[in-house]
């Protein structure tokens, strides 16, 4: 009796592993097939954009270091005008920066509420749902620098219009961003909190913002360094600041080159200089939780 | 054997584990008991070095296990398996795959990326899988498995390893008594039956008694009881654990038999 139950079990065994050896070869198949699709799209993307290049990519790469040598090699020359030209130039920095800053916290608000209005488990009106996110979809969706000219055209150039555009579309990110790191928080003080009887906000505010907090202002200091370049982006089609700056000195060709420098000077040190603090800061948020 | 020579761990000003000397000599299935904080955890991850040693030494045949570094200390942690309180397997992969995992040490990460497992070690998991009672969950995901059958399947992820020595961190402390007792006769069986050492920190005295041939008490990181389950009389475990006089061991009990004893039945009634 012991005797074939034994045999029974080990003949099931076998069976078991053969079925796994089968799945386990057509997972391998399935994975060299898309490692092979992979590098076929890779090998013929490449393609594609190389023939439709004007110049043709192997002509033109010897020749990517050309420009920014000339603006070194000039710059270099005339580096005793460097430190007058930053000095020139900071007031189009804090410009920037302040397009930036204003433009992340409207963009923060909106990206809060959106998140909050979009997160199943969270929302105020579950039906609405898909509209919220919706919302956010399009507004991530469109390029800052679409609806920058768009305003720019109706209401002519100027800081405004790109605060504007950076807010919508930092509003859309974020949304997006808070509403995975909502996703995830834990649901029983919000109940908790219901059981006492308190109001959608109330449950938002003191339930779900504690938890969630850290992440929300890391991933905002994180907007906050990707609207520096992206203000300083704008600046180049009208918006002000050190962007329209940097297109009139490169514009303008060799003899202005050492403005150019200056700028791209200025422009690096802010970024590192924004980088180092919010990740200092991003730091104690993140790992100063138990405290 | 193994041999601890005034091991100590300190956290800032905390002293974790505190000058702990211990000498195995033989594959022995030892129980490391005391209350929460008392630096089972910290003793059991310095030996699988997940964490470093303060200061002493930890010896395995002769070879010093605390002063080794990269590829040899990969080398010793895969000869020496550990087991979770909470299992730490990889949810989204399979049974099989976790299991495979044991054997990560002997492989290069490309042929892990690409899932380059030869099918000889597919099977021999298969097989670990079977003696465990769980080789038809083999295709399954991991997460879909009870606590039960996953800490069966972290078992088998460390027999997979071919260890000398199996660490075993809380292992029935997030299980119902049934998984907890199927999980226990499985850590016995694999020290009688591949004379294995076991080395298990254990929150409830009478699984210490039961399947241990050796238990060490811990306090505040100092070993402050070493013997056979017969030397652990109840006046001992109140030491171990600080309590007064109204610990009883029944009361702590996990065991399904225990409900029948009469001093569980007063204890309910003080209740």
């Amino acid at each position: 009796m012991a005797d074939i139950s034994l045999s029974a079990a080990s003949q099931n065994v076998e069976s078991i592993q053969a079925s796994y050896m089968a799945q386990v070869q057509r997972r391998r198949l399935y994975g060299g097939l898309t490692l092979l699709i992979f590098i076929v799209l890779m090998v013929s993307g490449f393609n594609i954009a190389d023939a439709r290049n004007a110049g043709g990519f192997w002509d033109g790469i010897g020749r990517v270091f050309d420009y920014p040598a000339d603006v070194l090699s000039e710059a270099w020359e005339k580096r005793a005008d460097l430190p007058g030209l930053m000095a020139k130039y900071f007031p189009a920095l804090v410009e920037t920066i302040n397009i930036a800053a204003v433009s992340t916290l409207i963009g923060a608000i909106g990206g809060l509420l959106l998140s909050f209005l979009g997160t199943r488990g969270l929302a105020k009106w579950p039906r609405l749902i898909p509209l919220f996110r919706r919302i956010s979809d399009i507004m991530r969706a469109v390029p800052e620098i679409v609806i920058a000219l768009m305003l720019i055209f109706v209401m002519g150039g100027g800081p405004v219009p790109a605060m504007i555009a950076i807010a919508i579309h930092t509003a859309g990110a974020l949304g997006k961003m808070f509403s995975e790191v909502a996703e995830n928080a834990d649901l029983k003080p919000v109940e908790g909190l219901a059981s006492t009887g308190a109001t959608w906000s109330q449950r938002m505010l003191l339930g779900v913002l504690p938890q969630v907090l850290p992440n929300y202002v890391s991933y905002t200091l994180l907007r906050f360094e990707i609207n520096i370049r992206a203000s300083a982006i704008l600046g180049f089609v009208g918006a002000g600041g050190i962007g329209y700056e940097l297109r009139n000195a490169m514009a303008w060709g060799p003899g202005r080159f050492d403005e150019a420098g200056a700028i791209f000077i200025l422009l690096f040190a802010t970024i590192v200089f924004f980088d180092q603090v919010s990740s200092r800061y991003r730091n104690r948020l993140t790992e100063g939780q138990g405290q | 054997m193994l041999v601890f020579d005034t091991l100590t761990k300190r956290f800032g000003d905390k002293t974790a584990v505190d000058s702990v000397t211990v000498t195995v000599e033989k594959p022995t299935m030892i129980g490391i008991i005391g209350r929460s904080g008392a630096g089972k955890s910290t003793l059991l991850r310095m030996i699988n070095r997940l964490s470093d040693a303060t200061e002493g030494s930890i010896t395995f045949n002769g070879e010093e296990i605390t002063s080794l570094r990269g590829a040899a200390k990969r080398d010793w942690q895969s000869r020496c398996a550990m087991i979770f309180q909470q299992f730490n397997l990889v949810p989204r992969m399979d049974v099989v795959s976790n299991v495979l995992h044991g054997t990560l040490n002997k492989r290069s990460t490309l042929a892990t990326m690409f899932n380059l497992f030869p099918q000889a070690d597919i099977h021999k998991a298969i097989e670990i899988l079977d003696r465990l009672g769980i080789a038809e969950q083999a295709p399954k995901r991991s997460e879909a498995l009870s606590g039960g059958q996953q800490q069966r399947v972290a078992i088998a992820r460390a027999l997979m390893q071919d260890p000398k020595i199996i660490l075993a961190d809380e292992p029935i402390a997030s299980l119902d008594p049934m998984n907890a007792q199927v999980v226990m006769q499985a850590l016995r069986r694999i020290h009688e039956e591949d004379g294995r050492m076991v080395i298990a920190n254990l929150h409830t005295l009478d699984t210490a008694r039961r399947y241990c041939d050796r238990v060490i008490g811990m306090r505040d990181g100092r070993v402050v009881f070493d013997g056979t389950p017969a030397q652990l009389t109840t006046g001992v475990a109140r030491d171990i654990y600080g309590a007064g006089i109204g610990f009883s061991e029944a009361a702590t009990s996990t065991e399904i038999e225990t409900l029948d004893r009469p001093e569980v039945r007063e204890a309910e009634a003080y209740v």
